[in-house]
């Protein structure tokens, strides 16, 4: 097998054009299964959440999970679709040690909707700029069982002895979105696959059916990819699987593009196969080879008869549609004052609902927008961790704010806060009392180290004296070291000048 | 009671245990030892289940010694085909791919079998999961026809019969696709029917077809059959299919038995040409009984009838070789060739090899080929739309009667061996009922004669629409009484000894 | 109608998960051959226009609340299978082909 080589992303795009597919799976967080009423709760013991009819054992039947068709209609009708009046579930066939029946029970030519699309915004040189993802259907469907490989030395598939299955996941509702190919976004591809997922994520939390965590797999992502020369048909296309977070989203699409120009450049033929994404190199590697495409002989499942929404079920999910967070941004862009700009990078930040969170409890939205898109995105781009993940609660921001405002912190001990509230040290309060973060407001204190800096630095002590009040910034600077950051910067100036006699 | 408990009808030994003149547990002695005394030449049996069959038999002596109140069939005795689920009891569906299996639950058929204290014996031999018309396609050996142990009993349900033909026990359960309660009826001299679709519910039997599989009752009398009937059929929230709507009294219909004014209809195209002579000969001599006992007939035509088995043939393969993909080795059952070195693949490819007999493998490539990309709509798309014609055509009949009738079967029961190298020959035998199970509606075959040339024992089958299976045992009833007038008693009494 | 030939019958053992060995190839692609010019006829009688049938009752939207109910002990579960480790079902390693 040769080597894969790539092509750099800018010159790739001068050639080609890319278009892409994306197919989403969100699991959804009913209660129960969807074909029978086993817990769906994340982490129970191996093989303990099971039962004849999710595992598949001979004789078992499906009775589909009312709450899981209402979560697809409201999906749907959030991403603007249609809804079937009529539809049926479908068998799609195949053979695999995580499926119990080998079928998976799902739905082919009918889907529940269907017709949709959704507006993300990405950000250009030009400012941010709406591209219309339009959707190809919405549909339901059931999770496998985990497979664990053993013997091997990466604990993957290849190389493994044997594998080991948990069927506590089989059965679980899963929900389809395939977007239809998305052409002429250029080198806005990578980020507009990753707005669409992002967008897609928020949609589905702000209706309440998923808590779409990709690192749990609760969101999943594929990314279809293919390239073109300008004016000729669209070429062959691969499938990237394993995509495991927004970023690798972004960075698959982006490697896809180098890859496949690569192998254009160089007269071949793209393959169509699936690969293998993978997080530590953001680059995919051959899977399963898709030349003959599998024959899942589908059909209508014979088990289960049709869903026929009815327009009156329809129009009362619709009554129940939350606001949507495309609405939801639009007011509180207006709300705080702030304009497109400004938005667009709270939005990418991810940090728009914790910066209304935080306003809620009590912040003010200027700090509020500050600490999100400023030292906390910071850390959180540091530690390769979403915003949302640092465990800091908008109750904290409060807290830290009311303390730099009564004068107990200020901006770099808060920073030195935040930082021991995200490694787990304990609350605010906690935080301050073990690490000993108080503002050192005692004049003594502050006095004796004054008269430290000024002795050690005489010269400067005679340039202050002689006029030069600049210079009192350099005996600040050694106090303000000296007290490891914890002293009131202004007040230490101000016992400075008293001190030599001097005044502003 | 001193006659022979096993000779007796489920209604007798039901009300004989009721009023206490015998046991429960000593009715299920006498039919375990029938069952000891027979079976060895009958071979109707895979399982009997005497342990907890006496446990069940005794906690109804203990029920009724305390006054509680017990269904209409407490006590009595049932054979169980070993396609349904019981809980802890081996189930195999005729195959060596389940050899050993004990399911970890009942089905919904044997729950309410046991909800109404019904005694269950053991399960009985099938045709490979339900694929075939004699028994002969069984992993364990075919049963034999108790009128003649060198011919089938017919199939796929002919352990089922056979064990009531054989009177090992009074009440049986099968399962019916295409034919398989009523041609094992009709060739045993028994009676079967098969309810209307999502009468009975499928939770927790092994699916053959799942658009035509039906569970349903079988016994010796056509009241016993009714009274079974109404202890299985109902609504079961966990079969999708199953009807949602209250059981139409099928044992009252029974017990009235009368068909004055009932419009009859003969169904043209499966009017006998072509069937054995004894069989058509009984068949119209049956029909002459049911004009004297005040029905009218008339006859009818439904001409898509000739395309069902070519249909069938297709949506059967189809939905079975979905249905039997679960069976890879990998959950429970059978699993062979896994030496360490083979690939799950082999591993699932070896063990189905082995696992399955040489019809249910024929069977499973035929529906995969009518499933497969570029034949769907030839074959599988067009099979479901002559299902539409087939039940144009019995609405089209049912405007204008009541029930439809036809010989069950074109044959007695033939050889064993006879037609087992002839896979379309086989088919044939299902040629008169395959329509009803595409269309969902109801059936019933009772005996009506021994062919003279023979003197085996011919079925007469009974349709009625869907819902409307009140009917099959208000014909039907009516047809058994004018004939145990004529003979003075059932047609099984004549079944010689074994 | 072509008859079938053995390399598809091959290929549907494959699909199916059959091991099937040579003569049974043969055999079965015989079988398959006549049976399916048997069942050929049917596209005599069927239009365009005509709906298919998958269901023979005419039900809709049939559903079970999103409750949930009590699922099976363990040991019962894996006390069916052919090999287990780590209260998981253990099968034969999976080829993903490169």
């Amino acid at each position: 097998m040769s080597q894969t080589t790539y092509v750099p992303f800018e010159q790739a795009l001068k050639v080609y054009e890319p278009v892409f597919g994306l197919e989403t799976h969100v699991e959804l967080g009913t209660k129960s299964k969807m074909w029978c009423g086993c817990s769906t709760d994340f982490g129970a013991d191996a093989n303990t959440q099971v039962c004849p009819v999710c595992l598949g054992l001979p004789g078992s039947m499906p009775v589909v999970n009312r709450v899981a068709v209402e979560s697809t209609i409201r999906i749907g009708l959030a991403l603007n679709c249609s809804i079937a009046t009529w539809c049926r579930f479908a068998r799609k066939n195949y053979f695999y040690p995580d499926m119990p029946k080998d079928y998976q029970i799902s739905q082919y030519d009918e889907p529940l909707c269907f017709d949709g699309y959704l507006d993300v915004t990405v950000e250009t040189p030009e400012g941010p700029q709406v591209v219309r993802v339009e959707i190809e259907r919405v549909h339901m469907e059931e999770d496998t069982g985990k497979l664990t490989h053993a013997g091997g030395a990466t604990g993957r598939i290849h190389g493994a002895d044997y594998s080991l299955v948990d069927y506590n996941r089989a059965g679980i509702p899963l929900i389809e979105i395939v977007t239809k190919p998305v052409s002429g976004t250029g080198a806005l591809a990578p980020a507009v696959a990753r707005a669409y997922v992002s967008e897609l994520r928020d949609v589905m939390r702000a209706l309440g059916v998923s808590d779409v965590r990709m690192e749990e797999g609760s969101l999943r992502c594929d990314v279809n990819l293919s390239l073109n020369r300008p004016g000729e048909q669209w070429g062959t296309r691969s499938e990237t699987k394993n995509v495991n977070s927004l970023r690798s989203v972004e960075r698959a699409v982006r490697s896809e593009i180098e890859r496949q120009a690569s192998v254009l450049d160089l007269g071949d033929r793209v393959i169509q196969e699936t690969r293998h994404f993978h997080e530590d190199t953001g680059r995919s590697t051959s899977g399963r080879s898709k030349e003959q495409a599998e024959d899942y002989r589908y059909f209508p499942e014979p088990d289960l008869v049709p869903v026929a929404p009815s327009d009156a079920w329809v129009e009362q999910l619709r009554s129940t549609m939350p606001e949507m967070p495309s609405v939801k941004r639009a007011r509180l862009q207006a709300e705080w004052n702030i304009n497109e700009f400004e938005l667009a990078s709270l939005v990418n930040a991810g940090a728009l609902d914790l910066v209304e969170a935080s306003i809620a409890a009590g912040v003010d939205s200027v700090a509020a927008r500050k600490w999100w898109t400023g030292e906390l995105l910071r850390v959180a781009n540091d530690t390769g961790v979403e915003l949302a993940d640092l465990q800091v609660s908008p109750g904290q921001i409060r807290e830290i704010e009311e303390l730099i405002a009564s004068g107990a912190l200020n901006d770099k001990l808060a920073r030195q806060v935040f930082e021991g509230i995200i490694h787990g040290e304990g609350d605010v309060a906690s935080v301050i009392a073990a690490r000993g973060l108080a503002v050192v407001s005692d004049d003594t204190a502050l006095l004796a180290a004054i008269d430290e800096a000024l002795s050690a630095q005489p010269d400067v002590a005679d340039k202050i004296r002689s006029g030069k009040v600049q210079a009192a910034g350099a005996i600040v600077g050694a106090v303000m070291k000296s007290t490891k950051g914890q002293a009131d910067a202004a007040k230490v100036r101000i016992l400075l000048l008293e001190r030599l006699g001097v005044s502003e | 009671m001193t006659e022979d408990l096993t000779r007796q009808s489920a209604a007798v030994l039901a009300a004989a245990i009721a009023a206490k003149e015998v046991s429960a547990q000593e009715v299920a002695t006498a039919h375990l030892e029938r069952i000891a005394a027979v079976d060895g030449v009958v071979h109707a049996f895979l399982h009997i289940s005497s342990d907890s069959a006496m446990a069940q038999a005794k906690r109804v002596d203990e029920k009724i010694a305390a006054g509680t109140e017990v269904g209409p069939l407490a006590g009595v005795p049932l054979a169980l085909k070993d396609v349904l689920a019981m809980h802890g009891e081996p189930t195999t569906a005729g195959s060596r791919i389940l050899q050993g299996w004990k399911p970890p639950y009942d089905s919904t058929v044997v729950a309410r079998l046991r909800a109404a204290d019904i005694v269950i014996l053991g399960k009985t031999n099938m045709d490979e999961f339900a694929m075939g018309s004699s028994t002969e396609h069984s992993a364990y050996g075919p049963t034999h026809n108790p009128w003649d142990l060198t011919r089938i009993p017919g199939g796929s349900g002919g352990g089922s019969a056979a064990a009531l033909a054989a009177f090992e026990a009074p009440l049986a359960i099968g399962t019916d696709t295409g034919g398989s309660i009523r041609q094992p009826a009709s060739v045993t001299g028994t009676v079967g029917v098969k309810p209307t679709y999502g009468a009975v519910s499928r939770y927790g039997q092994i699916a053959l077809a799942s658009s035509l599989d039906q569970p349903g009752p079988c016994a010796r009398s056509v009241l016993d059959t009714a009274l079974l009937h109404a202890a299985i059929a109902g609504h079961d929230p966990m079969d999708s299919t199953s009807i949602n709507a209250a059981v139409p009294d099928v044992v009252a219909a029974a017990r009235r038995a009368d068909i004055r004014g009932m419009r009859i209809g003969v169904v043209k195209e499966l009017s006998g040409d072509g069937y054995q002579a004894g069989v058509s000969q009984r068949y119209h001599e049956a029909l002459s009984i049911l004009e004297d006992l005040g029905a009218t007939i008339t006859e009818v035509s439904c001409p898509h009838f000739e395309y069902a088995l070519g249909a069938y043939y297709l949506i059967l393969p189809s939905e079975a070789s979905s249905n039997l993909a679960r069976f890879d080795g990998m959950r429970y059952g059978l699993r062979t060739g896994d030496d360490g070195a083979n690939s799950v693949e082999q591993v699932m490819s070896l063990t189905r090899e082995q696992g399955f007999g040489p019809e249910v493998k024929r069977r499973i490539m035929l529906g995969t080929y009518a499933l497969s990309s570029g034949y769907y709509e030839a074959y599988y798309g067009q099979a479901q739309k002559v299902r539409t014609l087939i039940t144009s055509d019995f609405n089209a009949a049912f405007a204008n009667v009541d029930v439809l009738v036809s010989p069950t079967a074109p044959t007695t029961a033939f050889k064993l061996g006879e037609k087992l190298d002839d896979p379309l020959a086989m088919y044939l035998n299902d040629v008169a009922t395959i329509p009803v199970n595409l269309a969902g509606i109801c059936a019933m075959s009772l005996p009506v004669g021994l062919a003279p040339e023979d003197q085996l024992p011919v079925g007469l089958q009974i349709m009625a629409p869907a819902m409307a299976d009140e009917r099959l045992y208000l014909a039907g009833g009516a047809l058994e009484a004018a004939l145990v007038d004529r003979w003075g008693h059932l047609l099984i009494e004549e079944v010689p000894s074994l | 109608m072509t008859s079938i030939s053995r390399d598809e019958v091959a290929h549907l053992a494959h699909l199916a998960r059959l091991d099937l060995g040579a003569e049974e190839l043969d055999h079965y692609a015989s079988q398959l051959d006549v049976i399916l010019q048997a069942v050929a006829r049917i596209s005599e009688v069927t239009a365009d226009d005509i709906p298919a049938m998958s269901h023979p009752v005419p039900m809709t939207n049939v559903f079970r609340e999103d409750v949930v109910t009590a699922s099976l002990n363990r040991a019962d579960v894996l006390s069916m299978a052919p090999a287990v480790e780590d209260d998981r079902f253990k099968v034969p390693r999976i080829l993903d082909e490169e």
